[in-house]
């Protein structure tokens, strides 16, 4: 049920969605990202070409499409990651909460608080468990002791890991299986206690039995965070996601609630993508 | 055959008999040196013989062979000594008579064709004294005051008992010298120094000139004080002497106070050669030199060397990997980076005396000049940096070390995953934060592998040093316990200048042949030591911050 096929969704779109009923629209949710007119360069290629787009508050949002087609891309806008790749560019705005975040004013490192990301690969720092969920508040300065024991506690039940490690926190991370890892750096970014989580293909690197548990916390964390994730599964998108976006050669072409998205799509481009014609 | 060689059994082969030369180049040279340094501490046996001089004369000869070598007729009958027979070559014995005072010579060549009957008879005495070398002979009289107190067999036991009071006197007086009277000294020079100070400052307060005075009469009482008790030791230090017959059938007369060590080869048993062996070792790595660095130990060079290369990690470490850092996370990747990349590493080939011409000028004439100028004017005209010194020398080899430290720790910061700054930056870190508190840890083990080939290879470099702060004899170490303790403006000694001065510039090259390999033997020690452990921290490092790929 987990295979990596394209083809049309073989699950029951219904009885895994939640949050937002599946007849739900964009304009009844309220909204905390609004992207407008953006335009991404790598150096002379457009990566991303005009996008519009508004991303629902304490929603899943799911981003799918084809390889290369700029979701990637589009997630790493959110939070400024794209600054860290040489002679890159960036036209148009992204407000979160209304304010640009590539307004001058805006201070990268307090944008990454607000906006907290989770990699493909997972990518514990080479440090023990405690250490590793705690490193978010040292960045800030916290150091005391029992304030940051307190938050590693909370993260860890909160990215459904404290029961598996409770006895071994200070143990170092890189000994925890791929998708315990994969966990801990949700448990470290939302230690941070941002507004936004970002998953670049959160799962890609995981077997079914944790990628379960992942689409679990994922399924949990939506009450509290505004999720963004990208995916290349489209069960999963249809599974964990309440709306769902399909980008195409750094167009955005469709956006709509998952249900209506998979079932029935408006634009040719999407159908051929979702029944299997593309990628 | 096309079929063997093109399995790639003859580059498998042709790869092992490299390693293979390798490895016995390596094990031959610490073989070589092993043996040769490590028998030097061995008692020999001391022979006596009648020695037939081809040119007629005849005599008693005592003491050690200490090489042997083959050469051929020819070259002996050009040195004008008839050989007996007709061989085609010879065996001559590098000899060392010891008693250089009644002989005017160490060591001598002979043939063992002109020797008589070879003796080692079980009386024979080997006296190291504080000059002159050693002595060979027999012993005949002990004197008290210059009475005869004991003679023959009782002589032997009296001097072994008095010589051990001696030694401890020895030990005292110069205690008294080094340390006290050291110290005394240094102080007066401070005293002088501030008054000086206070001079050119154009300060006249009474006051502090009387404070100065005070500590100054006080040092002196203090001075002389010790002074007299030195002297009241001397007394007894020189009351005993012995004489003794040595081969010419001369007498010497030794003064207790001038000798270091007295045995008797030829009447020892294993267990006193093992324990002769072991005393002459411990004496050479904890002992200061004596005679021009012939003899006695020499614990100031390891010392020097342990010291100046641990300030010159102190140097390069931080240097270096904030250098590397700058290159590899903060300078736009360009043209101007290459160039400087190209420049570094072409810095590690150049040749290391001209990093001490640099030191020499920049460091110490330009820098350490400066340095006296503006903060040392009170003891002016000697120089207090302004002259070759411990802390030039170690900020001259991190130079020549820097390009090794960049190099390697460039290469440990390149290899910290991308996605483990991401992953730092994502949460709000900043670009320094994710560096210091990431990036570097992991990269440290990579920054031990750069400053453990600095090490190997500044402990083992002399040239430059030989301008800028090596010395054949320092008088003081660089770490006493005069505040402020660690003196970076003093001259120090050095493991491989010594084996160069020992070497070449001895007096007594001869004499001072076996110490070259045991001072070798040790300047390898001490940088395996040094070497290994900087690789317990990396492996240790490394344990830590494994990175997400191993």
């Amino acid at each position: 049920m987990y295979e990596n096929s394209t083809n049309i969704p073989a699950v029951d779109v219904d009885a895994l969605q939640g949050g937002a009923s599946s007849g739900a629209t964009l304009e009844d949710e309220k909204i905390a990202i609004e992207v407008k007119n953006l335009n991404f360069y790598y150096g002379d290629s457009q990566a991303l070409k005009g996008i519009d787009m508004v991303i629902p508050e304490n929603r899943v949002t799911a981003f799918i499409g084809p390889s290369g087609c700029g979701k990637s891309t589009l997630l790493r806008c959110f939070n400024r990651m794209n600054d860290l790749i040489d002679d890159t560019r960036i036209e148009g705005e992204i407000l979160l909460h209304g304010q640009n975040i590539y307004d001058k004013v805006v201070n990268v490192a307090d944008l990454r608080r607000r906006v907290g990301m989770v990699f493909q690969k997972p990518n514990p720092f080479p440090k023990s468990i405690f250490e590793n969920v705690a490193y978010g508040l040292r960045i800030q300065g916290i150091n005391d002791r029992r304030r940051l024991a307190e938050v590693v506690e909370r993260s860890l039940k909160g990215a459904a890991l404290w029961d598996e490690v409770k006895d071994r926190l200070d143990d170092n991370a890189l000994g925890l299986s791929g998708g315990q890892q994969q966990r801990l750096v949700i448990a470290r970014a939302i230690a941070i206690e941002p507004e936004v989580l970002l998953l670049d293909e959160p799962a890609s690197a995981l077997d079914p039995i944790s990628t379960l548990k992942l689409e679990e916390l994922i399924y949990e964390l939506k009450s509290s965070y505004t999720i963004i994730i990208v995916t290349h599964n489209m069960q999963q998108a249809a599974r964990v996601s309440d709306y769902c976006t399909f980008l195409l050669m750094g167009e955005l072409i469709e956006m709509a609630n998952t249900n209506t998205l998979f079932t029935n799509p408006q634009q040719k481009q999407t159908e051929d993508y979702i029944t299997g014609r593309y990628g | 055959m096309n079929g063997w060689f093109k399995s790639g059994s003859p580059w498998v082969w042709l790869s092992a008999a490299a390693v293979s030369v390798c490895i016995l180049l390596v094990v031959a040279l610490l073989g070589l040196i092993a043996a040769r340094g490590l028998v030097f501490f061995w008692p020999k046996q001391v022979l006596q013989t009648h020695y037939q001089d081809p040119s007629g004369i005849s005599y008693r000869l005592i003491g050690e062979i200490q090489d042997s070598e083959e050469i051929p007729a020819a070259r002996l009958r050009e040195s004008g000594i008839e050989p007996p027979g007709d061989r085609d070559s010879y065996t001559r014995y590098l000899f060392k008579t010891g008693n250089r005072d009644a002989l005017g010579m160490d060591f001598r060549m002979i043939l063992p064709d002109f020797m008589g009957k070879v003796e080692y008879p079980a009386e024979l005495m080997v006296v190291e004294r504080r000059e002159w070398g050693n002595l060979y002979g027999y012993l005949k009289e002990f004197r008290e005051d210059g009475r005869v107190v004991a003679q023959g067999e009782a002589a032997v036991a009296e001097l072994q008992r008095r010589l051990k009071e001696a030694l401890e006197l020895f030990g005292e007086i110069r205690h008294i010298e080094k340390d006290l009277i050291g110290a005394i000294n240094y102080q007066l020079e401070q005293l002088r120094l501030e008054e000086r100070r206070l001079k050119l400052a154009g300060d006249n307060d009474p006051a502090k000139r009387d404070a100065i005075e005070a500590r100054r009469k006080k040092l002196r009482e203090e001075y002389a004080e010790l002074q007299k008790k030195r002297n009241g030791l001397f007394p007894q230090l020189n009351r005993y002497s012995f004489t003794a017959e040595i081969m010419t059938g001369q007498l010497v007369e030794v003064p207790l106070a001038k000798v270091v060590r007295v045995y008797f080869p030829n009447a020892m048993g294993p267990l006193d050669k093992i324990g002769h062996y072991f005393g002459k070792l411990w004496e050479f790595v904890s002992d200061e030199p004596r005679e021009a660095n012939t003899e006695g130990g020499i614990f100031p060079a390891i010392f020097g060397t342990v010291m100046m290369v641990l300030l010159m990690s102190v140097v390069v470490t931080p240097c270096g990997v904030v250098a590397a850092v700058y290159l590899r996370e903060y300078a736009r990747q360009g043209f101007v980076v290459r160039l400087i990349r190209i420049a570094v590493n072409n810095l590690a080939g150049v040749p290391s005396i001209v990093y001490g011409v640099f030191g020499l000028g920049f460091f110490v004439y330009f820098l350490g000049g400066g340095i006296d100028a503006l903060f040392y004017p009170e003891a002016l005209p000697s120089p207090t940096f302004g002259t070759p010194g411990i802390l030039w020398s170690s900020i001259t080899l991190a130079l020549l070390t820097l390009p090794v430290v960049i190099v390697a720790t460039e290469e440990g910061l390149a290899r910290v995953p991308r996605s483990i700054r991401e992953g730092s930056l994502a949460l709000g870190a900043t670009k320094a934060e994710t560096l210091w508190r990431t990036v570097l840890p992991m990269a440290s083990p990579a920054m031990m592998t750069g400053l453990i080939l600095a090490v190997a290879r500044a402990a083992g470099e002399v040239a430059p040093l030989m301008l800028v702060g090596v010395v054949k004899l320092a008088p003081s170490l660089p770490l006493d316990g005069n505040p402020p303790f660690l003196h970076l403006d003093r001259k120090f000694m050095h493991l491989g200048f010594h084996i160069y001065d020992v070497g070449f510039q001895s007096p007594n090259v001869e004499a001072a042949r076996p110490l070259v390999y045991a001072t070798s033997l040790l300047l390898i020690l001490v940088i395996v030591v040094l070497n290994l452990t900087a690789i317990r921290i990396r492996n240790h490092l490394r344990e830590k911050y494994r990175s997400l790929e191993s």
